[in-house]
């Protein structure tokens, strides 16, 4: 994988230009084309755009990210480019608009290359529910590189892109980050602008970047973190300069370990790796203590009622009557709704949408929507108290390594299961980053996750940084 | 099994999708397991806990009431499966079975 260093590097000696390291990645695209990680290449427009960085380097006007190539999961709008969100439903859609996350990326001069698949809706753990076809794992191309961001991971594992934008709703960003043994952050709720994302679940949905360096992780945050009077959640609290805080350094950093996730579910491997971790981060002076999260046991169950209800609500707008598919048989409209609902959604959506009208329905509301709204508040509360006390988290990020592909597909509460290590920090709403740290002994990657307080993914970026540095391969 | 086929059929009614009889077989097993699992909400007492509905702390968030640029109609209807002049076309609404 080539890095912005390396880029960077290579452009100011002259022996690349950005157009032709734009030209590399397009080959490498083409070349593993049935890794199936892209959903639309910009064969065109990404060589023009490169050009034009060119030009705004040969006269000193490029941007911060000028020569960087970036990918991005087909969840994000940009303008006159077709948007999918991996479904049938959103047949013939073509945005009208820039999210402000491209807006940004464009403003800072990266090079967008192509759109990456993704379980429909970014409803999946596996990116095997996309309705375009399943990603495949570059190291075993018989099993899932995570998902639902898995297009994206790969778009990085596999040197096809220098970075990728995701989406993470429960761990979308994380857990095929780890699958894939790349970077992967989420940024705090509200820290990224989510104008032109595709809503999931509204309270939870958050954009961050894959790349192959912690660095290069911290560039992307530092171009699309921000408020954004287009997100009426996006925060006021001023963005930091996050490469300055990759010091190197966690000499005196208290670092907790949450013993609840640790369990018996955990595959001894990803056990050890995180173990190595440690050792690394008490080496360099860091002090780790082990501390509880006593509601850990519950996040899944309260996540997948919360998530599931936002959605039902969120996708009841795709009734073929504005925009994307419609049935084409139905004579009157209610029959249009559920013709274009019925042929246009894949059965995982269908599934979700089912169980979130059903918890938010008369009679099962306070029993299950309140309830874990309750429970929500509770597994926020675990967060604020270790907060009090340490400065980041360190936990395994998966349970384990890649599985394979129709493992878990007949059985739905498995593959949410995979999701058990990275939704807490969706419910509580602080940011999370996993770094690949080793490989198991079937060479398949092993990440770890680190957790944060709000606004502070200067401390986890610091933290994975040491981790890179130390064991990286 | 506390979800029955008929509840499937009711909710799937108010979700605007229709199932066969055998997906609503296997909805029906899924949503309880998937349900069954949820259910261990109810061994904690959250009596005294108030819900959390959003994890920022910032109350509304309100702006001027300004006219600012959106999208143009024509924009507006460049993926309307169906128009006509400046609207979105559709099926009768007369005549819906359920409502």
């Amino acid at each position: 994988m080539r890095d912005f260093d390396d880029i960077r590097r290579d452009l100011a000696a002259g022996t690349a230009t950005v157009e032709s390291i734009t030209r590399d990645y397009l080959a490498s695209i083409g070349r593993q084309s049935g890794l199936n990680a892209f959903l639309a290449v910009f064969s065109e427009s990404a060589v023009e755009a490169a050009r034009e960085v060119d030009r705004k380097r040969s006269n000193g006007t490029a941007g911060s990210l000028a020569g960087m190539v970036v990918s991005v999961k087909d969840v994000l709008a940009m303008k006159g480019e077709r948007l999918t969100c991996g479904s049938k439903i959103l047949d013939g859609f073509i945005a009208p608009y820039d999210a402000t996350v491209i807006a940004r990326l464009r403003a800072a001069d990266a090079v967008l290359i192509g759109k990456c698949n993704m379980d429909e809706f970014a409803m999946g753990s596996s990116t095997e529910h996309s309705a375009f076809g399943r990603v495949h794992l570059p190291e075993d191309e018989a099993r899932v590189p995570g998902g639902s961001s898995g297009g994206s991971a790969v778009a990085v594992s596999a040197g096809m892109s220098t970075a990728s934008l995701g989406s993470d709703t429960g761990g979308s960003i994380r857990q095929p980050a780890a699958f894939t043994g790349v970077v992967g952050l989420k940024p705090t709720y509200g820290r990224v602008s989510r104008y032109g994302l595709v809503a999931f679940a509204s309270s939870f949905d958050t954009i961050g970047p894959f790349a192959s360096r912690v660095r290069d992780a911290a560039h992307v945050l530092q171009t699309i973190a921000g408020y954004d009077p287009y997100d009426a959640t996006s925060s006021a609290v001023p963005v930091p300069e996050y490469a300055s805080a990759l010091t190197g350094e966690v000499k005196g950093l208290k670092i907790g370990i949450p013993r609840e996730y640790f369990g018996p579910g955990l595959n001894d491997e990803i056990r050890s790796a995180v173990d190595a971790a440690l050792r690394t981060l008490r080496e360099h002076g860091a002090a780790v203590t082990e501390v509880s999260l006593p509601h850990t046991e519950y996040t899944i169950a309260a996540y997948y009622v919360l998530a599931t209800a936002e959605a039902s609500s969120n996708l009841a707008r795709f009734d073929g009557t504005r925009y994307g598919f419609r049935a084409p048989e139905a004579a009157e409209l209610n029959g249009l709704y559920v013709r274009s609902r019925t042929e246009g959604f894949g059965p995982e959506v269908q599934r979700r949408i089912m169980l979130g009208t059903y918890v938010l329905s008369a009679g099962y509301y306070d029993a299950y929507y309140r309830k874990a709204q309750k429970v929500r508040r509770l597994i926020a509360q675990d967060f604020d108290r270790v907060f009090a006390a340490v400065d980041c988290l360190l936990t395994p990020t998966t349970p384990t390594t890649a599985f394979r592909a129709g493992e878990k597909t007949d059985n739905p509460l498995a593959m949410y299961l995979s999701d058990i290590y990275t939704t807490s920090a969706n419910l509580a709403g602080i940011p999370g980053i996993s770094v690949p740290v080793g490989r198991d002994r079937r060479g398949l990657p092993i990440g770890v996750q680190i957790l944060g307080k709000k606004f502070d993914e200067s401390t986890i970026l610091r933290v994975a940084d040491v981790l890179e540095s130390a064991h990286a391969q | 099994m506390p979800v029955s086929v008929r509840d499937v059929e009711q909710v799937a009614r108010l979700a605007k999708l229709e199932f066969s009889p055998e997906e609503k077989e296997r909805l029906t097993y899924q949503l309880n397991t998937i349900l069954e699992y949820m259910d261990q909400l109810n061994r904690l007492d959250t009596s005294n806990v108030e819900p959390l509905s959003h994890v920022t702390d910032t109350g509304n968030a309100f702006r001027e009431d300004v006219r600012r640029p959106g999208l143009s109609t024509d924009e507006a209807l460049q993926n309307a499966p169906d128009r006509t002049e400046e609207f979105f076309r559709v099926p009768k609404v007369i005549g819906d079975r359920n409502e």
